[in-house]
């Protein structure tokens, strides 16, 4: 569904990505995972046309990125950020609410279906209580949950999540990404950075692990995740275990001599 | 789940309360117009303006008594006095909205960018220079091309080819009006008796403004205003800071650009006809948000009409009520200032 054709992309001289191609498949959970600096938040900002390549094509759904309009583009691709400045004092419900704008005509007020929209997300992401809350008021972690909402709520077959959790505690990391995966199994497809390789093991079909700019491994988190990879990527001893009765397995990190 | 019922009714409520607030301005806007045309060296009774205005309007039996001081002194001196300052209020307010959402920072104002200092500088050479080429036109003139040439330079400087960063405009705007108010103070030091000129013409006034005046602040006020409603949903995802917004459907660069330099021209109209007025920008809108919230669908109309009501009046207070005329930029940063310190402090305790 999306498609990375060759891309070519430098902030000034610091050449990021050269020639870089990769696809995600939609009913699929794609994890970009690695060390700081590897390109992971560059990607997802070509990938949702915020950046532009030098060279190569992304594109969705078969088109380039630059054919869909922006409104265009937002109905069918969301984004979920790692941080959000939100200075200004509107409630949590306005906020999810701009996730219908790219929906709802520029002088329109809100339909019924819009409504609607909004209320199943909040309540899906536990904020139901909070809906007339200041967002400006709430702590990193509601924020956080209250945009993941508004990613929801734009209704967009693919969903990119940028480090999304990193200021989550486990059970709303947990909550956000039983969300996620939902939407990918009702036929969406969801790529997302994270650092928390257990989270990524539990959740992400798929792997891509990035690094200085190129992929080092991509295929089934099996075949990615592996004792090998963490210790020449991410460079740390661990094992990947697995754990009696689950069938995902996770990382075991072990504790360098001193 | 009671929540979606009682948002429904908050939102309503909301909706409603926009039209009050609309209609209570405009009516105050009103009262205050017929007051200050009544009001000054020459009292003229309320009647008198009333019968005075319907017959500029074309609705009432016209100038019967034209032999009278009363409908000279109205219309033509006045009147567009009256409609300058207010439009002038209007425009400031609402250019400030705008800055606000696109700086990301509800503590920005019109001039954070230097519009003001750049008027400032260019007013001043104008002065100094005794440039008199477009007769009275020529400091108002040369004071927008410096806000101008100003924004230009803001713009470049903080690199908007690439992304938009609040930061690196902020920056920059200091950094270009640092350095033209010390170029103003140089031109202050050349300028021998013209240093009171210039000095007056900084502090802003309204006094002898004409037609002509009205007409230019109508102009840029009313266009910069369509304009910035019409895109007020836009400036709302911007306010969410440029990834958040293009992830949105809006592209955030080109808004950024489109809002940025119409506010900027706003501004400089603004301090071109009437002199540097500050904090009106940064206080009306600060405080219409907080009844309103911050939906710029909202806030900019209030905004417009807010601003308008508030300079009118500190305009009437300075020409009709006080014993002697002091300058309005001087009352709105004496009186908003502190007014603006009082709210800033309680917001930060709540």
């Amino acid at each position: 569904m999306v498609e990375v054709d060759g891309i070519t992309f430098a902030y000034g001289a610091k050449r990021v990505f050269d020639d870089l191609s990769l696809r995600f498949e939609a009913r699929c959970f794609y994890g970009i995972i690695g060390p700081n600096g590897s390109g992971k938040s560059t990607l997802i900002d070509l990938l949702c046309g915020h950046l532009r390549p030098v060279r190569g094509t992304v594109r969705l759904a078969g088109r380039p990125l630059g054919a869909y309009s922006p409104k265009a583009l937002a109905r069918r691709l969301a984004l979920v950020p790692q941080a959000s400045r939100l200075d200004f004092p509107y409630s949590c419900e306005e906020l999810v609410m701009m996730g219908r704008y790219p929906h709802i005509p520029r002088f329109a007020r809100p339909a019924a279906t819009d409504r609607r929209m909004v209320a199943t997300v909040l309540a899906e992401t536990g904020l139901g209580a909070m809906a007339g809350r200041r967002v400006d008021r709430l702590s990193g972690g509601e924020r956080q949950r209250v945009v993941f909402a508004r990613a929801l709520a734009q209704e967009s077959e693919v969903l990119l999540l940028d480090e999304a959790t990193a200021h989550l505690d486990m059970h709303h990391a947990i909550g956000l990404f039983n969300l996620t995966a939902r939407r990918v199994a009702r036929g969406g497809l969801a790529i997302a950075v994270l650092q928390d390789l257990n989270l990524a093991a539990l959740y992400c079909d798929r792997l891509v692990c990035l690094r200085d700019g190129t992929v080092h491994a991509s295929g089934s988190t099996a075949e990615v995740l592996t004792a090998a990879m963490l210790r020449d990527v991410f460079q740390v001893h661990a094992r990947v275990a697995a754990i009696p009765g689950e069938q995902r397995r996770q990382v075991v990190l072990a504790r360098e001599a001193v | 789940m009671a929540y979606p019922i009682e948002d429904a009714a908050r939102r309503l409520g909301a909706r409603r309360s926009v039209w009050l607030l609309l209609s209570g301005f405009a009516a105050l806007l009103l009262a205050e117009i017929v007051y200050a045309a009544g009001s000054g060296f020459l009292k003229i009774p309320l009647g008198e303006v009333l019968r005075i205005l319907l017959a500029q309007l074309g609705a009432g039996e016209a100038a019967a008594r034209l032999g009278e001081m009363a409908p000279v002194v109205v219309v033509d001196v006045r009147l567009p006095r009256i409609l300058t300052a207010a439009l002038v209020g209007g425009g400031l307010a609402v250019s400030g909205a705008v800055f606000q959402g696109i700086l990301l920072n509800p503590l920005a104002d019109p001039y954070t960018l230097g519009v003001s200092a750049g008027a400032a500088f260019g007013a001043a050479l104008a002065l100094l220079g005794n440039f008199t080429l477009l007769g009275p036109w020529s400091v108002p003139v040369m004071a927008f091309a410096g806000a101008v040439a100003t924004l230009l330079a803001v713009i470049c400087l903080a690199g908007m080819d690439g992304d938009v960063s609040s930061s690196s405009l902020i920056l920059s705007g200091i950094i270009v009006a640092a350095i033209l108010s010390a170029g103003v103070s140089f031109i202050k030091y050349l300028a021998d008796e013209q240093v009171g000129i210039i000095i007056f013409w900084l502090m802003g006034s309204f006094a002898s403004k004409g037609w002509a005046d009205v007409g230019l602040a109508a102009l840029a006020v009313g266009l910069g205003t369509a304009l910035f409603f019409f895109f007020s949903r836009d400036l709302n995802l911007l306010a969410l800071g440029s990834r958040t917004a293009g992830s949105l459907g809006v592209s955030p660069r080109k808004m950024a650009l489109i809002l940025l330099v119409g506010a900027s021209l706003v501004a400089a109209v603004c301090v071109a006809v009437s002199g540097i007025i500050g904090f009106v920008g940064l206080l009306v809108p600060h405080m219409v948000r907080v009844v309103t919230g911050p939906d710029n669908r909202r806030l900019i109309p209030v905004s417009l009409l807010a601003g308008a009501c508030l300079l009118l009046g500190a305009d009437t207070v300075t020409r009709a009520v006080l014993p002697q005329e002091i300058p309005i930029g001087v009352i709105t940063a004496l009186i908003g200032g502190p007014f603006f310190c009082v709210i800033y402090r309680r917001r930060m305790k709540k």
